[in-house]
């Protein structure tokens, strides 16, 4: 009897030992996640100035388009504070957005190979941001989860995991008209 | 088999029939294993109970883990160079496109990206091989670059990156040791009963036990033995099968978007040439075996049992039962 006893008691901490580490890993997850966040929009900052420098020529009737962008991304590196930040960065985004949108009606545009790299570097950047957060947000669920559901929920309560926010969109994200931008941008493979 | 919506419950069912093959290719090496020591007296049943040591199921799985470790570690050299694969360089806009759309599904899969490779054919289709992620390495055709846009691009490689992420090559490995170790027990079974007649090491174990016993086992290991090697190979084929399901699934957990795969898969349908660089030995790694084709789902049987992919059509079923269900989330808004 005593044998079964010390297998149970035995078999507990090991499942706790396997829970807390799980935790663990997913809180260190979200960290590499966010950071991967982070990557990319540094990246998408580097990049901003060579695609201006390379298309103001063509495009010297859409300043506005232009200026607004380069605001956005002032904005995005002066921000006080994450909300400031994280606002600045979606505001770049629609930017970005437009600007892909719009060169698409300057077919000289895809005569010049250095555009049409640059071009393709910022897709993939945006996407790059797009996909991080899609991943970050994966893991804020499999943590939140995981905390919430039982027998787990007692490692974490007791060992002071605490539930994740998700990354949304800010509100005025909602406010651009998400279809001419996918139209344009699906065009301009 | 139902029209699921959500690609989570998907690929949770995959993962079960998977674990449920594995563990039915386990008994069959089991059981065989035990049967043939049983035989060979290298395993003794006294008083109802076992002695001795299964020698020669050990060695048949030692055997074949040595072979399986060879193509583990010179793997992914190997089946690039049997493939004349270079490595991918953005020469054009279009391959850099393939490139980015691999750093893209791994950053969605939360993986270091696979090196890309390219290879000289006007087929489309794609293969990862690897033995980790860290460890890994995609590459595709000349023709998929030429072929698919963005979208079908990331369906693809989403699809490769999750064999890479779900360890399916590690998978199909200790499969393929497991079905190299039940041959080469049926192989002993048959040696031994040739050159023994299995009648001298019976009397032996007769006296420890009633004679009844003993020759039922005797009789079970010889059915098993001739049948065996070919269940392996049915259920291998049948676990490689779920787990192209399951990569489909994965791509759409990647790209949040069934229709980057849908029409990739369709396009690889409609497309006429056979890729002809795959060999008999790299066939199943492709996102469609180019040996298989783009097999129709009312073939006969025996071709789909036997076959290391679905049917294309079934695939791309499943796909547009997923796009059909309400609530679907929306592609990821992107450029």
């Amino acid at each position: 009897m005593g044998y079964i006893l010390l297998l149970i008691v035995a078999a507990i901490v090991v499942w706790a030992i396997a829970a807390y580490n799980s935790l663990v890993r997913l809180r260190n997850e979200i960290d590499g996640s966010w950071r991967q966040i982070d990557v990319q929009l540094k990246r998408r900052h580097d990049l901003i100035p060579n695609l201006i420098e390379a298309v103001k020529g063509y495009l010297q009737y859409e300043r506005d388009t232009l200026n607004q962008v380069v605001e956005a991304r002032a904005k995005a590196l002066n921000a006080s504070d994450q909300g400031a930040r994280i606002a600045a960065e979606n505001q770049l985004s629609s930017g970005i957005g437009r600007l892909l949108a719009i060169m698409e009606n300057y077919p000289q545009l895809k005569a010049d190979e250095n555009v049409l790299r640059l071009q393709e570097e910022l897709t993939t950047t945006e996407n790059q941001i797009a996909f991080a957060r899609q991943a970050y947000n994966d893991v804020v669920l499999s943590l939140n989860t995981r905390i919430q559901t039982f027998p787990s929920n007692l490692i974490a309560g007791n060992f002071g995991f605490h539930s994740a926010e998700y990354f949304k969109a800010a509100a005025e994200d909602q406010a651009v008209p998400k279809v001419d931008l996918a139209v344009g941008a699906r065009a301009q493979q | 088999m139902t029209a699921v919506s959500d690609f989570r419950a998907l690929e949770a069912a995959n993962r079960r029939e998977t674990a449920v093959l594995v563990v039915a290719m386990i008994a069959i090496l089991a059981a065989l294993g035990f049967g043939l020591d049983v035989w060979a007296g290298s395993i003794r049943i006294t008083d109802g109970s076992l002695s001795g040591f299964p020698l020669l199921t050990v060695f048949a799985l030692i055997f074949g883990s040595v072979q399986a470790l060879i193509s583990f570690y010179g793997g992914a050299r190997l089946v690039l160079l049997s493939v004349h694969a270079r490595p991918l360089t953005p020469d054009t806009i279009q391959h850099q496109r393939v490139l980015d759309a691999v750093n893209e599904m791994a950053v969605a899969a939360r993986m270091p990206p696979p090196r890309a490779y390219l290879m000289d054919d006007p087929a489309p289709n794609a293969f990862a091989t690897g033995r980790d992620p860290a460890h890994s390495v995609i590459c595709v055709t000349q023709g998929l670059v030429d072929t698919m846009d963005r979208e079908e691009l990331q369906g693809v490689i989403g699809h490769e990156m999750s064999h890479i992420r779900d360890y399916d090559i590690r998978t199909m490995m200790m499969v393929a040791v497991m079905v190299g170790g039940i041959a080469m027990l049926s192989d002993f079974c048959f040696r031994m009963m040739f050159y023994s007649g299995g009648s001298g090491r019976r009397s032996s174990n007769d006296k420890n036990n009633g004679g009844g016993a003993i020759i039922l086992v005797y009789i079970a290991t010889l059915i098993l033995a001739a049948v065996a090697p070919i269940i392996a190979q049915l259920v291998a084929m049948a676990i490689s099968r779920q787990r192209e399901y399951l990569a489909d699934a994965s791509s759409i957990e990647f790209t949040r978007n069934p229709h980057a795969l849908l029409r990739a898969l369709e396009q690889i349908a409609k497309s006429e040439s056979p890729l002809k660089a795959a060999t008999s030995g790299t066939g199943h790694l492709f996102i469609v075996n180019p040996r298989e084709g783009a097999r129709e789902d009312r073939e006969r049987f025996f071709d789909n049992l036997l076959s290391t992919h679905p049917p294309l059509t079934k695939r791309i079923a499943r796909l547009r039962a997923m796009l059909g269900a309400p609530g679907q989330a929306t592609a990821v808004p992107q450029s």
